[in-house]
């Protein structure tokens, strides 16, 4: 078993808040070939009731990946990244991440277990605002596969 | 026009879609997710560590499912719930094609609150490549 299962249960974070923008979410729509105006168009989200344009719903991985990397990072945890695969995600919205929120991540690290010659690790990640509001939850199942 | 909530009753079928995925779109995906695991572009190393050759994202892959089902419900902001499980790599070679992955989905529940539960498939060659895969959906 490769992994630390001791770090089970720690916390890490929050991390530095993270200013969501338009030009970001722009980008992250490009890539994944999502069309709407929704993403792009202020004036275009604020006619369908948002303060600013909407990030699709798998863009909280930009967050919370960089909040789960500093676990992945950490020496002590014992991972090999390049042996790393994404096994399972899910996001859990309480509302659209939008152009100006300001959020912070925390990721607790759920579980690790050996499967066979794999590890699974288990982590979920907060995301809320500086002021405290509650956005998303993230949960990420990565498996380190075996030598 | 947007699909709504009294369109839809348990077992409608959204319409399939299948999205082409090439090596630029993976490059793209690194730069604008931040997820420059080697595995994901570079041949020489994906094959030393075992793989086959560049593979997906699997997040990729879960955003082309994300879209598939935020152009049904017309809002990128009408998704509350999305999670799936990666079943199979969607290995992606290097020419002008790339690799096929074909979405489909089905309407599982009518929640209440104009909530409705999306049961999705995603298959790249033939293999299922996300299993466990279901959204929520408020309509309008």
């Amino acid at each position: 078993m490769a992994l630390n299962t001791e770090y089970a249960g720690r916390v890490f974070g929050p991390g530095e808040p993270y200013e969501v923008s338009r030009v970001k979410i722009a980008e992250f729509a490009d890539a994944i070939g999502e069309p709407s105006g929704l993403c792009r168009d202020p004036e275009a989200a604020r006619q369908a009731g948002y303060p600013d344009v909407i990030a699709p719903p798998t863009f909280a991985i930009v967050i919370s990946m960089a909040s789960t990397a500093k676990v992945q990072a950490d020496p002590g945890l014992g991972l090999d990244y390049s042996m790393v695969v994404h096994g399972e995600q899910s996001f859990s919205y309480a509302r659209p991440l939008h152009a100006g929120d300001v959020v912070v991540a925390t990721t607790t690290v759920d579980s690790i277990r050996a499967v066979g010659s794999m590890t699974m690790m288990v982590t979920s990640t907060d995301i809320s605002t500086t002021s405290g509001e509650h956005v998303c939850t993230a949960r990420s199942t990565i498996v380190e596969r075996g030598q | 026009m947007a699909v709504t909530y009294a369109d839809v009753e348990p077992g409608t079928e959204l319409p399939p879609r299948t999205y082409r995925v090439t090596r630029l779109d993976l490059v793209k995906y690194a730069g604008a997710s931040g997820d420059f695991n080697v595995i994901h572009w570079n041949e020489r190393l994906a094959r030393a560590v075992g793989l086959p050759g560049v593979i997906a994202h699997g997040m990729y892959t879960m955003a082309q499912a994300g879209r598939f089902v935020t152009e049904w419900a017309g809002d990128p902001g009408a998704v509350t719930e999305f999670g799936v499980r990666f079943s199979a790599m969607v290995p992606v070679p290097d020419d002008d094609q790339g690799a096929a992955i074909e979405v489909s989905g089905t309407v599982a529940e009518k929640l209440g609150d104009n909530k409705v539960a999306v049961d999705l498939t995603a298959r790249a060659g033939g293999t299922k490549v996300l299993t466990r895969a279901r959204a929520v959906v408020r309509l309008p």
